[in-house]
């Protein structure tokens, strides 16, 4: 699977026909938005991302648990690296988004903040793992601690935005996401946004996995 | 051969998609100002094109780090 080319192939194609499609095809006409709400193939896409790096993170982090092999740490931990990326870029997009559209770069809407801690945590889990030497006491705190940064993922970010008043849509008082959502932007976002930059999210993870499986080998032959 | 079928499939249901919105026209708010003339003069074009080349440049890297791994992997075995 890591190695097969034809899922990369559909990766290329579905992320050059979110870039053109995603310009060129007509959106729906909205105040204070304009023409940035194309910015919903690549922001909002980098969240789905995200999400999913994490789930593949995390099953990976149980299978480790159930069964000590240090293959399956290698595979939580790459995920949940390129998960960490498409999520900062998702807040830096965010907030060049939010600077032009709700005018402040930075506004403390509470999915802002709860995308900001759900990456913290997610970052405490690298440096949790880097302050072990032992590989196998690593992978195992690792896991469980991924386990728990999971946990905290999904409150963060659909829960608790969704209980307080939000920027976002999908905050109290009305305005939930994608009740509206335009039938011409879903073709793009499900079909191709989505699954394009999450394939290229795992192709990454996959490039840094045989990198890592490598050394591993060196290791155990050495 | 299925995975080459998939492909195509998924190809050419894009393209469907792709002529079936561009057929639909703007939702008839003309009180909000949307790019129309940007895209009317073609200058929109320019801002695909160079998308479109950051992302192939970024493919390009990936496909050639691939590679090398791939190459190292040969020579591990």
């Amino acid at each position: 699977m890591l190695r097969q080319s034809w899922w990369k192939i559909l990766c290329v194609v579905l992320l050059l026909y979110t870039v053109i499609a995603g310009f060129l095809g007509d959106v729906p006409a909205k105040p204070i938005l304009h023409e940035t709400i194309r910015n919903l193939y690549f922001h909002v896409a980098m969240w789905f991302s995200m999400m999913i790096l994490f789930i593949v993170s995390v099953v990976y982090a149980i299978k480790y648990l159930r069964r000590p092999d240090q293959v399956f740490d290698i595979y939580s931990l790459e995920y949940a690296k390129a998960g960490i990326v498409f999520g900062s870029l998702g807040v830096l997009t965010g907030s060049e988004w939010a600077g032009f559209t709700w005018g402040a770069f930075w506004s403390n809407d509470p999915k802002q903040l709860g995308a900001v801690v759900a990456l913290l945590i997610y970052l405490a889990y690298l440096v949790l793992r880097n302050s072990m030497t032992d590989m196998d006491k690593r992978a195992r705190i690792g896991a469980v601690y991924n386990i728990f940064a999971f946990a905290m993922l999904f409150p963060t970010l659909w829960i608790i935005p969704r209980m307080v008043e939000s920027l976002h849509p999908g905050g109290l008082g009305g305005n939930p996401a994608f009740e509206n959502f335009d039938p011409r932007m879903g073709k793009i976002f499900w079909p191709a946004a989505v699954p394009g930059w999450t394939l290229l999210g795992v192709w990454i993870s996959s490039l840094r996995i045989r990198l890592q499986l490598l050394e591993l080998k060196k290791l155990n032959h050495a | 051969m299925r995975k080459t079928a998939c492909l195509v499939w998924f190809l050419g249901s894009f393209l469907l998609s792709v002529l079936s919105a561009a057929a639909q026209g703007n939702d008839g708010n003309a009180n909000v100002e949307m790019a129309g003339v940007l895209r009317s003069n073609g200058k929109i074009y320019i801002v695909v094109a160079v998308l479109a080349t950051i992302l192939a440049g970024l493919f390009v890297y990936v496909i050639r780090l691939d590679r090398k791994i791939g190459r190292l992997e040969k020579e591990a075995k």
